[in-house]
Parts: C-alpha cells; structure tokens; sequence
C-alpha cells in the first residue's frame, strides 16, 4: 500500500490526559480465591457451610487472626517478622484472667491492663529491633520463647476459668437487640448492613465528587458501580445471615472499627507512608528523613497493643487462660498476611489484603471441619494454599514485570 | 596493504541480523544489524532505553533462541543459545555492570565459581590457587588468590570478573558500561588491560556513554538510537567526531554540551569550618581533614576529586551524619551557627542532599513516581500527621510535567524508568523539599546524553532562584561546564580552590592528586 489508512481520530475533548488508573489485581485476585473458596465449600458441604450459625462462627472463631494480621501487615511491610505473637496472646490472658480472678480487677480494667502489658511487651521488642539493631527475626524467636514460658510461670495453677460475663462477651457475645425482632431476625443487625452500605455509597460518590472537583484520575462509573454493587450485596446477605442467629457479634464491631482505623492509617498518615517508604528502601528512606529508628519502635509497640487485644479476644471467646493459648498464631497471622499479596521484601501489603488472607485461612479451616476432614490433612492443606497464592503471586509478577 | 591484512580486515566474528524483541508489544529491538571484525574493539553506544542491553541479552542467551527475530552467526556459522551456558560454551561472555562476584568467596574460587577444577568431584585447591595466580598476571592484578572479594575495590573487582572471562577461553568479551564506577585510575587501567586483550586476538564488544573512552580504545563505533541500527562508524575515518557520534546517538544536534547560564551571586549561604570526619568503622582513620569552604547564594560550587578521596563522605556527613564517627567542625547557614544531627534535622535546615547511588539511597524503586516525589517532605502536604493526597498528585504532577519525566503518569514505578528519568524523579523529591543548599553527588552519573542536558538545566535554574548548588562530580569537563568556582579535593583535605575562568583540567587533576606519591 502506498498510502496510509487515516485513522479515526475521536474528538479530543480537552488537553487534559486522565491516566487510566491501574487496577490492583493481586488484591481482586485473593478477593475471588475468597469468593471461588466459599462457593466452592457452600457445594461440598452441601449448603451447610453459610449456615447462620457458622457465618457468626467464621467471625467469632477468627477474630484473633484477623486482629493479628492487621498488625503483621505493616511489620511485614517495614520489612519485618513478628514470631512472638502467640506468646504474646497467651501471657496476655494470663494476666487479663489473674487480673480479675485473684486481684479483682473489673473487666474494663482487665482489658486496659493488657493492652498495656502488649504495648509494654512491644516497646521491649521495639528497643532491641529499632535501637540496638538485632534483626527481629531474633529478637522475637526469643520472644516468642520468653513470654511462653513467663505464660507458664503465671499459670503454674493450670487453667483459670470463671470470668466475667462481661469480659466473655467481648470474644463470644453479641450486641443485645435493641430493636427487637421481626420474623425471629435481629433488626439491630439489617439496620447496621443497611447502614454500612449507605455510609460506603455515600463515602465513593462524595470522594469521586472531590477527584472530579480537583480535576484527578479516578475509575469509570461502570467499574465503581460493579465494584461498590457487589461489595453492598455481600454486606447486605452478610448481616442477613446473621440476623438469623444470635446478630451482630461484639467482635464485628472491633474488627470493623480496626479495619477502618488502620486503612487510613497505613494509606494516610505520615507514619504510615513511612512504613511503606522504608520498606521499599530503607536507604532511601533515611536518607530521605524518615526517623527510621522511631518508626520500626512504634511498629513494634503497635504489634504489642493488637496482640495484646489479640489476646483479651481469645481468652474471652476461649472463657478462661491456658498456657497452651496461642498456639501457632503467629503463624496463622504470617500466612494471613502473604496469601493477602503481602511481599517477603517488604514495601507492599494491605489491611485489606491482610483479613481477606485470614478469611481465607477461616473458611478453609470451617468448610474442612464440616466435611470432617481429618486435622492433619487440614493443616496440610493450608500449606498447600499458603504456597499456591505466593506462587501465584510471584507468577504474576514475572508475567507482568516482562524484562 | 598486504593480502593478510586484507584477509583480516574482512574476518567477521560475530554478524547479528535484522534482530527483532518486543516486550508485550513494546519493541525494544527493531531490526538491530551489526558486524563485528575478529580481534577489535567495537563500541556500541546510545541513550539510555535505545537497546543496548537487550541486545547484549539476545547475543548471550539470556533471551533464548526464538525468544526475538533475526538470527546471530559467530564464526561463521549459525549459532541459536538456549541460555547463557550455551553462548559461554562458544566463547562469548559477558560482563554486566552489575558485577556477579561472591564477597564471601575468594578471588579464585570466584574465578572458577561453576567451572571448578577438580577431580571426580573434589577440588584440586592447588591447581585452582595456580590458575588463578596465572590469570590475575594476565589482567595485571597483584593480588594472593585467596583474598576475598570484599576486601577489593570495584576496579579490583572489574579485573577479577575479566580474569574469570579469561579462564572460560573467551574469544568474544562483552563489557557493559565497564567504567561506570571506576575512578579515572582504574578506568585507565582497564582501558591498558582491553588493549592488552585485543594484541591477544581477543574480541571485545564494549557499552559505553563515555566517548572519550571510545575514542581513546575503540576500532569501531555502532550506534543505536530507538532500537535500530543508526551507523557504523570506522574511528579510523573522517567521521569519528565526538560531535557526529552525539548526533548519531540523540538525534539532532547540541549546540553545546552545556546550556547557557549567567550566573548571579549573592551572599554566602553555606560557610563550613574545619570539618574532620572519621571512618565509621576504622574510627582512627581520618576521611575528612579540616576541610573548610563557603557556597554563596546562586552559586554553584564544584567539588572535584578521585574515587575515595573522600567527597562523598564530606557531603553525606554534613548532611545529618548520615557518615561517618568523630565528627566535629562548624556548619554556618546565613552566618548563623547550626547543628544538622540527624537527616531531619539538615532538612529543616534547609539542606538536600542527592545521592551518588540513586537506586540504592535515593529511590523507593518499587513505589511510584508520586510517593518518591513526596518523600523528603511529606509533612508539607500532611495536616495533623493525615496526608492530603490529592495534592500530593497535583505536586508529583506538577513536578512531572516541568522536569519533563518520560512517564505516563505518576503512577509509574520509579524502579522501570530510566537512569535519567529516575534522576529527575530524585531532583523533584528535593526541589520540593524546598531546599535553600542543594548537594548533588554525581548528578549525570549513568545518564545519557539528551537527559544530561536537561539536568544541567536544571542545576542552572536552581541556581538562577537563588540556592546555593553544590556539585560533586568525577568529570571534570562537567564541573567546568557547570560550576562557577572549584574545589579540589584529595586524601580528605581540600588541595586548592579555583574559579571558572582559572580552570582547567590540567590545574584540577594536579590538585587532586595533591599529597600523592
């Protein structure tokens, strides 16, 4: 041909380029593992699976892993490894359960205790990581084996049960149905569903108005749509399910509020920038200012609080302490983190991403449990998806880095 | 002419042809075709991105046959690699600029590292001691066998890579940006050892952006530009002019190599006294002794001097200790007396520092252009420790468009831009930090040419706005381009200081060897 097809130029509405935004695949993709695992149970066990009962299982069984995870995410973003978290927990109720059975502490004042114990036993870890400059990859091995057996030490009388209602409720209690019921459902629990989905919708739409105001990149409407139409229906069939059981569980709220707080916090704040700044390169970012030595303390002292809550959590939906408590938590809340697109190498992880690896962990362990799948081959299981999603993870990466 | 001349002249080594690569549509090669003469030296030089390296990628077997188009023929047969071990079976090894050294192992087992001399398994140390011994002579390295890598230099280290070259019977040695971090003495040295090489009858392909180093050790020029071929240039011929290879390579002309500037000088900003620095591991050995000097506002102050003479380590020590043990002397800003302890502490005091190695101190490389251009100053767009993000876009933006960065938008990876990319990228962190003294250690270092005069512009309009510039450089043709006064620098001590007009690389280059044997 000698001359050139024109092309079909569409008409150029201004000089402003508006970048298409990259979507985040990695985090959609652990999004559908979730979907694919859930369905994929609902099937084998025969619908029993999203029973009501075992949706607020899912929930109340796994809040420890999924509070864990949130503060594992940014040690492993800072380029760090907790091990000591399980420890953590247990020591944590230990006191929490001595605190109100032998000294008579009211259970608020046992709650407040331990996060400060956690925060007390994070700041210890946070000195030796951040001021002395022991990898914590050690430092918390020898955590992980000095507050097991201070855990020990405590509770050298065994088991201690009898706690407080009070304190039961906060890992195994519900919200009281302050509304009432209608057709034997909770209307507390639809009118917080309702609510979060008009509070979501509201929160998109107000900030796509800000990005349209200041003339910024956002998404296509369709993709909003989809995306926020989605997430409504499964917050809408979620509270139904639960409505059907016994409503919203205390924990629920716990979790809501961490997830929201620590988003914003990793994605917002100046600490949370850091974080991310140094884990993608710790040079760069002390050259650049960043107060490294204070950033990684504060992480390690953060870890602390969310164990130590971590801790009150499962000694209250445990309804006593026992020093084999907190077992392999730390390594639920690794696993969590990575198959939630977190890097070895630091730099990259959500919040997000971090609880949809934990649910992701929860479902598995409930389908494996209702199709009565022995324990050993649960555990080996898990493995097997812990790997696949790093696999996956680092396939594609390959494929899409190209060179 | 006599008939073996002839004969020689017309031995071809290696012929690529019509080589094709394309990264999910992107072409990085389009039709590259070169020929290389049996025991040259052949250049291949080009901006940055113009496929130098992906083509030295193709020709080792890092990309595998059927990979890219085209077809490679050495020694005059069709060769298709399947991987490196295939091209390093035909005699063709290549030195990356990133060198591939074990620091814990020594010099000759590194030498034999995947190519051990023993017997049904077990290492001959003797043998493998010997060989090493005798390969190090041929590069011309004094060193015991058995010494580890990390107690090298990076010269030293350069030769040991080229002595493992040599034990795999290389008939064909490809060095990529082999100078790049060596100081004037080991380049030099390495220029003498390819020399050296070449009466061997050993073939080298060399990357460079240095055309002076072409020009001194170079038989034949090609340049690429956009992944293709531009020209072949004979050094021998009426064409090989710094000039013609810089418009081969970028394109169109540069008048100069260095934007016009008047320069327009203010009052001193930046005065230091007596600044003395230790090492921060051999805390008696002395890296900066009393060094004294002053920049004044739209200044800019060059610092020349050798690899290790310590200029590094003076800018990176004054700008928050972020080197070095012992340190004492005065920092005056504006007359007044003030102590930069740490990085955040000189930031407030008005100081940026730009590092000498930008991937390892100056980037998040895995985080975008926005976050990298926010670093250094993030408590400017964050109230009540809350970042404001949408105008942290507008900043990195803005930012994007005057540095004119090559990047979509400032969602870009910093890490997949280009050397002079990246550099702007660095530059905006600090123009943003609103510096009033701006250190820049090796502003162009790995930078083509096209981008180095953007930067210089830059550097120029810095110094226009009244900030005091501080240019730390190993080229000095750079600092006498740039700077308005220079600063000598050899063995920690300042050896002499000069002004533009009384430069000259001559003066420099005996200053900065100053107190040498």
């Amino acid at each position: 041909m000698s001359t050139t097809t024109p092309t079909i130029t569409p008409p150029v509405p201004s000089k402003r380029r508006i970048p298409k935004l990259s979507i985040n695949f990695r985090q959609y993709g652990i999004l559908a593992a979730l979907a694919v695992i859930v369905i994929l149970f609902q099937i084998m066990t025969n619908g029993r699976l999203l029973l009501p009962g075992n949706v607020n299982n899912l929930i109340q069984q796994n809040a420890y892993v999924l509070i864990l995870a949130i503060g594992m995410v940014i040690v492993i973003i800072a380029g760090h490894i907790d091990l000591s978290v399980g420890s953590v927990v247990a020591m944590v109720g230990a006191v929490a359960a001595i605190s109100m059975n032998s000294w008579g502490f009211p259970w608020w004042a046992a709650v407040l205790l331990s996060l400060v114990v956690g925060a007390v036993v994070g700041a210890w870890q946070g000195f030796w990581v951040a001021y002395v400059g022991i990898p914590a990859f050690i430092v918390t091995l020898a955590g992980m084996l000095i507050f097991r057996g201070l855990t020990l030490v405590l509770l050298t009388g065994g088991t201690i049960s009898g706690l407080p209602a009070e304190f039961t409720a906060i890992g195994a209690g519900w919200l009281p149905a302050w509304f009432g019921e209608v057709a034997g459902r909770d209307v507390l629990t639809l009118v917080l569903g309702i609510l979060t989905v008009v509070v979501l919708l509201a929160q998109g739409l107000r900030s796509r108005a800000t990005l349209r105001k200041l003339d910024l990149p956002r998404e296509p409407m369709v993709s909003f749509w989809i995306k926020n139409g989605i997430a409504a229906i499964a917050i809408l069939a979620f509270t139904w399910l639960l409505s059907d059981y016994s409503g919203t569980p205390i924990i629920l709220i716990i979790l809501a509020v961490l997830i929201l707080l620590y988003t914003f916090l990793l994605n917002r704040s100046v600490f949370g920038r850091h974080v991310y700044a140094m884990g993608g390169n710790l040079f760069a970012a002390v050259m650049s200012g960043v107060k490294t030595k204070r950033v990684n303390f504060l992480i390690f002292v953060n870890m602390g609080i969310l164990a130590g809550l971590a801790g009150v959590v499962s000694t209250a939906r445990a309804g006593g302490a026992v020093a084999s408590a907190g077992q392999n938590y730390e390594l639920d809340a690794i696993a969590a983190v990575f198959i939630g697109g977190a890097a070895v190498q630091g730099g990259v992880g959500t919040v997000v991403g971090a609880v949809i690896g934990g649910l992701v962990m929860g479902v598995l362990n409930m389908g494996l449990s209702i199709l009565s799948v022995d324990a050993a081959w649960q555990m080996a299981i898990k493995g097997f998806v812990l790997l696949l999603a790093v696999a996956f993870d680092i396939f594609n990466k390959r494929r899409a880095g190209g060179r | 002419m006599s008939i073996q001349d002839s004969v020689q002249q017309h031995d071809v080594i290696l012929r690529m042809n019509d080589i094709v690569k394309d990264f999910s549509g992107v072409k990085a090669l389009d039709g590259v075709s070169i020929s290389v003469r049996r025991g040259e030296v052949h250049a291949i030089c080009g901006e940055n991105g113009a496929g130098k390296s992906t083509l030295m990628k193709v020709l080792s077997g890092v990309y595998p046959t059927g990979s890219f188009g085209g077809s490679i023929e050495f020694e005059g047969h069709e060769v298709a690699f399947r991987g490196i071990n295939d091209s390093e079976h035909e005699g063709i090894v290549i030195i990356h600029q990133e060198l591939a050294l074990s620091p814990y192992l020594s010099i000759a087992e590194n030498i034999f590292l995947g190519n051990e001399l023993s017997t049904r398994g077990v290492i001959d140390w003797n043998k493998t001691n010997r060989e090493a011994a005798l390969l190090l002579a041929r590069v011309g390295l004094d060193e015991n066998p058995a010494t580890k890598i990390l107690e090298l230099g990076v010269g030293k280290q350069q030769l040991v890579e080229i002595a493992k070259a040599l034990s795999k019977r290389v008939k064909l040695l490809i060095l990529d940006e082999p100078t790049a971090a060596l100081n004037d003495e080991d380049s030099a040295h390495l220029l003498s050892l390819i020399d050296h090489l070449r009466m061997q009858g050993i073939t080298c392909i060399i990357i460079s952006h240095k055309l002076k180093e072409i020009k001194r050790i170079a038989d034949t020029v090609t340049v690429i530009r956009d992944g293709k071929t531009i020209e072949t240039i004979p050094m021998d011929g009426p064409d090989a002019t710094e000039a013609h290879i810089i418009r081969a390579m970028v394109g169109r002309d540069l008048n100069s190599l260095f934007p016009p500037r008047d320069s327009n000088i203010g009052e001193e900003v930046l005065r230091v006294e007596d600044w003395t620095v230790y090492h921060p591991v051999d805390t008696s050995r002395l890296v900066v002794d009393g060094a004294s000097f002053t920049v004044r506002a739209g200044e800019i102050v060059g610092f020349a001097g050798l690899m290790g003479a310590g200029r590094t380590e003076l800018a990176m020590s004054i700008f928050g200790r972020s080197y070095g043990t012992n340190i004492s002397g005065r920092i005056f800003k504006n007359g007044v007396e003030i102590q930069n302890r740490t990085v955040d502490e000189a930031i407030h005091n008005g100081f940026a520092y730009a590092t000498e190695d930008r991937k390892k101190y100056g980037l998040n490389l895995i985080g975008d252009i926005q976050v990298n251009v926010s670093a250094a100053a993030l408590g400017k767009l964050a109230k009540g420790g809350v970042v404001d993000s949408h105008r942290e876009y507008k900043v990195a933006d803005s930012y994007r468009e005057k540095m004119n960065i090559k990047a979509p938008s400032v969602a870009s990876i910093t890490g997949k831009l280009s050397g002079g990319n990246q550099q702007k990228v660095v530059l905006s962190k600090w123009i943003f930090a609103g510096p009033d003294v701006l250190i820049l250690d090796e502003p162009t270092r790995g930078i083509d040419v096209g981008a180095k005069y953007e930067i210089y512009g830059i550097i120029n309009e810095l110094a226009a706005q009244g900030k005091a510039v501080v240019v730390i450089s190993s080229e000095l043709p750079e600092l006498l381009g740039l700077a308005d006064r220079i600063y000598a620098i050899s063995e920690g001590k300042l050896t002499g200081e000069v002004s533009r007009e009384n430069a000259s690389q001559e003066t420099l280059m005996q200053y900065m060897t100053a107190g040498k044997d």
